[in-house]
């Protein structure tokens, strides 16, 4: 099914502030097709394809704002959805913290976020893709267990003062198991693009075979502090809870990591190694964005650390009205910048140390030193003169990505890379961390 | 509308179709101190439908629900399903399930939370904010959440269901800070998150227990406990940081449903078991010849776990599961052994069952039904025996309230739990407050060191509305019931760290 056409969403969302008798009102719709099939025991488990379109209300008088969500489209449910946020937003108290909605912005150019292929994709293309990664399976003597989603979508927004946006985005994502038919054995492998022509599925899948029938017979080795080669895939869920967490206002509230005694905080302190930088750049070819915010600010190129210092921090338009400086919205996608290492030359450079190419179940222990808790899953390497020499047990960790990356030694080059935890992207490089803290054995494979 | 989707499906070639129309509703209320953030109602109406054709399955969903929406959406599930049949290694079989004919079923509710005025329900939540701030606490966010699902199934099988399903959730997270070290600490609300309406938050002092925090079963008194919590965070800052070893450990409800849900819960998922899972959430220790055995030890003789779709209060109580099934109650674990799964329709012929549970859910019309858990709780004990009783056995332990961090490996052997308030026991007396505290085990080893636990008269429900699984990821509702339990020699590490 067609997506709306920016036309469309102006004359919908128009309509519906017409029914608006707030002192300000701002209109949301988003939504969009998407598609995907699921396999387990190398054949199909589920597999859909969903429509849908979703409208949000907000409406203030003075300071009380009410909101409220529809997906019906009729003149009735539109005015029905607009009064109940009326309702609700006349029934609420004075929010001191209120910010009136935006004026109209200027944003920068629309990044090349929305692939016509992409939107093209069809239950055909997605089943012969899994047809090529259930192939590699059988070929290999393995059971594949696999997810392949697409989908393309638009959002738009329009309010009482004027503002309008709209942004369209197609997205396909990959990601697959195998496991050795005894079950000692098991390999990962995930990708994500914009652009259906960047997906290699055969690619992906003989990346997890590889490591499915190299990690069996695993041996135990004690927990302790070792030296990490940490994958993409493994580094960024530990790296989102660090850059997730770079908030003005709970650190001047004195509630996060980078709070400090007496209302300070670590804002412009060098906090991790000088080999770390961390910006985002809704522009980059690799990792394109949408051009504003959530709440409609721009977005532009930011840093977030440049060389091991704390360069900016999220500021709510609120907090940032109070501390008297630019509101700082929350990206939609992060970049790391590494070198032109690959992961083979990181695995060469080390004498004695664990290949990790996958994390997961990572949960925060103590916010304020950024603790985290998880284990390593589907493939863990020892490593010893340079080279891969035996697969090891899977590992529980309790490590800050603070502490860890003031331990690094060396950063590969950086790769688009999907979330296996929160989903989100990324660009991230392998990482070579000395002293990081494994504290149990587990028997998972 | 149903109809017209089976008789769609129907005609293009189905051997199976099913229908969930829903409207799906929901309210947040959220606040920080003195101010309400915001308050949401949300809304969402459609229709998905799931077929079997050429013995694969298929799924579409869509919002346009007039006659050729609905007919398109069926076309589509069918030839997705077609598209798939190639895959298939063998074709789709459903467990037998007869059809009930015209039947409903509703949360048994005494008040109706979306029907209580906003503004009773924002006063609420500013008089519990405004008591933690008056005792001590420096911020405190706290929120209510309702949910209201409204739903009809249909199937070929000539099942034709409606249901209104109710859960509340009242939530807060108190912090008290220490300017001169820089430091705080937080404690989260100990309240649950239940299958009731607005009477869990009408406070009943014959439903609380008292000791070194107020607990609450079945009606909940949010301002006591943000009263409590306030103390209580401002004492953690003062609390000794434990020292790494092995401990007997007394856990409180409020803290063990999360380790259940964690270590029976999850391994005991079929579609886990199985390896339908083995791309994301993971698979299980569980394996099919632990239950084959008749005799893998889970845990020590007094663990006795349910499954229970039906229990009144729960998250996940239902009249039936969203394929037609109704809802029961089964054994998993029984005095110690491993007697049953959790299972769906297309699973159970797998492993020669003669029926589903009843554990299909999906979180919405647009998402496809899966295997979700079914409220997974611990049975009390049948000797009398009170959290006391427990506490004055232990030489060397901790008792622990609230739940925290959360961790356990992708086939559920290790874990490692946190929680809100842990209080040293020493020669059977609680001796202060700790901190710093986390406990790490393999969960056979855990349940097998399970010594006493006790009576129904101490069993309450803990849960959550975002247990998460699948792709695309999904969140269900579940509960978990228990009462005091204690483990014993459980390895306990010290969280500090400096950065």
């Amino acid at each position: 099914m067609a997506l709306l056409t920016a036309d469309e969403a102006q004359t919908l969302l128009k309509k519906v502030l017409s029914f608006s008798t707030a002192d300000e009102c701002e209109v949301t719709l988003a939504g969009g097709d998407s598609g995907n099939l699921r396999y387990a025991r190398n054949s199909v488990s589920t597999s859909g394809s969903s429509h849908s379109m979703q409208l949000v209300v907000s409406s203030v008088f003075g300071r009380k704002q009410g909101t409220t969500t529809i997906n019906e489209y009729d003149d009735a449910s539109l005015q029905k959805v607009v009064q109940r946020a009326e309702e609700l937003a006349r029934l609420a108290p004075d929010n001191p913290e209120y910010m009136p909605f935006l004026p109209p912005q200027t944003y920068g150019p629309a990044a090349r976020t929305f692939i016509p292929a992409t939107e093209a994709i069809s239950s055909k293309l997605r089943a012969d893709l899994t047809a090529q990664s259930l192939q590699i399976a059988k070929d290999s003597g393995l059971t594949a267990a696999g997810y392949i989603e697409n989908g393309a979508s638009f959002s738009a927004r329009m309010n009482s003062h004027g503002l309008w946006t709209w942004h369209t985005e197609t997205g396909v994502d990959f990601s697959v198991t195998l496991r050795t038919n005894d079950g000692s054995g098991s390999g990962y492998s995930s990708k994500g693009y914009n652009d259906i022509s960047l997906l290699d599925v055969p690619g992906a899948t003989k990346t997890a075979a590889w490591k499915a029938s190299h990690s069996g017979a695993a041996r135990a080795i004690e927990p302790g502090k070792y030296t990490v080669i940490l994958e993409p895939a493994a580094g960024i869920v530990l790296l989102e809870n660090l850059y997730g967490s770079l908030d003005a206002r709970s650190g001047d509230e004195g509630r996060n990591f980078l709070s400090l005694p007496g209302g300070k905080t670590r804002l412009g302190e060098k906090l991790v190694d000088e080999q770390v930088t961390i910006y985002s750049d809704p522009w980059n070819e690799e990792l394109p964005s949408r051009n504003y915010s959530g709440e409609g600010l721009p977005q532009e190129k930011i840093s977030w650390i440049e060389k091991g210092v704390i360069k900016n921090l999220i500021y709510s338009r609120y907090w940032a009205q109070k501390k008297g400086v630019k509101p700082v919205p929350y990206p939609d996608g992060y970049i790391m910048t590494g070198g032109n290492a690959s992961l083979d030359d990181l695995i060469k450079s080390t004498e004695k140390g664990i290949l990790v190419t996958r994390l997961w179940y990572i949960r925060e222990v103590d916010p304020q030193t950024l603790l985290y808790t998880g284990l390593t899953r589907d493939g863990t390497f020892y490593i010893e003169n340079g080279a891969i020499k035996f697969p090891i047990k899977n590992f529980r960790f309790n490590e800050s990505p603070i502490i860890m990356l003031n331990n690094l030694e060396a950063l590969g080059k950086p790769e688009r890379t999907v979330s296996g935890e929160g989903g989100g992207t990324a660009l991230i490089p392998p990482m070579k961390i000395r002293d990081f803290t494994f504290s149990s054995l587990s028997d998972a494979v | 509308m149903a109809d017209i989707a089976l008789n769609a499906a129907r005609s293009k070639g189905a051997s199976y179709a099913d229908v969930r129309i829903g409207r799906y509703r929901n309210q947040f209320i959220i606040t920080r101190e003195d101010k309400v953030l915001n308050t949401v109602d949300t809304e969402s109406y459609g229709i998905g439908i799931r077929v079997i054709a050429g013995g694969s399955w298929g799924f579409a969903s869509t919002d346009k629900l007039d006659t050729d929406g609905i007919a398109k959406a069926a076309e589509l599930a069918v030839s997705i399903a077609r598209e798939n049949a190639r895959l298939q290694s063998e074709p789709i079989q459903l467990a037998p399930q007869k059809g009930y004919g015209e039947v409903s079923w509703k949360t048994p509710i005494q008040k109706n939370g979306f029907e209580v005025p906003i503004r009773e329900k924002t006063e609420l939540l500013m008089t519990v904010n405004a008591a933690a701030m008056k005792n001590g606490a420096n911020f405190i966010d706290s929120s209510l959440f309702l949910v209201n699902e409204q739903k009809y199934f249909a199937s070929t099988d000539g099942s034709y269901i409606d249901q209104d399903i109710h859960r509340i959730w009242p939530v807060f997270t108190v912090t008290r800070i220490d300017s001169q070290t820089g430091k705080f600490e937080r404690r989260d609300s100990l309240g649950a998150p239940v299958g009731m309406g607005y009477e869990y938050l009408t406070p009943d002092e014959n439903k609380k227990i008292h000791g070194v925090t107020t607990l609450y079963r079945d009606r909940y008194d949010m301002l006591e406990d943000a009263r409590l919590a306030a103390s209580q965070a401002q004492e953690k800052h003062s609390a000794k940081s434990v020292e790494a070893g092995k401990y007997d450990l007394v856990l409180d409800p409020t803290n063990l449903w999360l380790t259940i849900h964690e270590s029976a819960g999850h391994p005991s998922e079929l579609d886990r078991v199985l390896g339908y899972e083995a791309n994301f959430a993971g698979t299980s220790f569980l394996t099919l010849d632990k239950w084959q055995s008749g005799k893998f030890n889970y845990g020590s003789k007094l663990v006795n776990i349910v499954a229970d779709k039906t229990q009144p209060g729960s998250l996940g109580a239902v009249g039936w599961d969203d394929e037609g099934v109704g809802a029961k109650e089964w054994n998993i674990i029984k005095d110690g052994v491993l007697v049953n799964y959790q299972a769906i329709r297309d699973q159970a012929g797998i492993i020669g069952l003669k029926e589903s549970q009843g554990c299909c859910y999906s979180q919405s019309w647009r998402d496809v039904q899966f295997q979700r858990m079914a409220n997974i709780s611990l049975q009390p004990g049948k000797t009398p025996l009170v959290p006391a009783d427990l506490i004055k056995n232990v030489e060397k332990g901790i008792y622990i309230i609230g739940d925290g961090s959360y961790s356990i490996d992708q086939q559920r052997y290790n874990f490692q739990f946190s929680g809100q308030l842990f209080y040293e026991i020493r020669n059977g007396q609680i001796t202060g407050m700790l901190k710093d505290v986390a406990y790490q085990a393999n969960t056979q080893e855990f349940w097998n060191s399970c010594s006493a636990i006790c009576d129904d008269r101490d069993y309450r429900l803990g849960g959550t509305f975002f247990d998460g699984k699948g792709q695309p990821e999904q969140s269900n509702a579940v509960s978990h019931g228990a009462a005091t339990t204690r483990f014993n020699g459980i390895n306990v590490i010290n969280t500090a760290r400096k950065i």
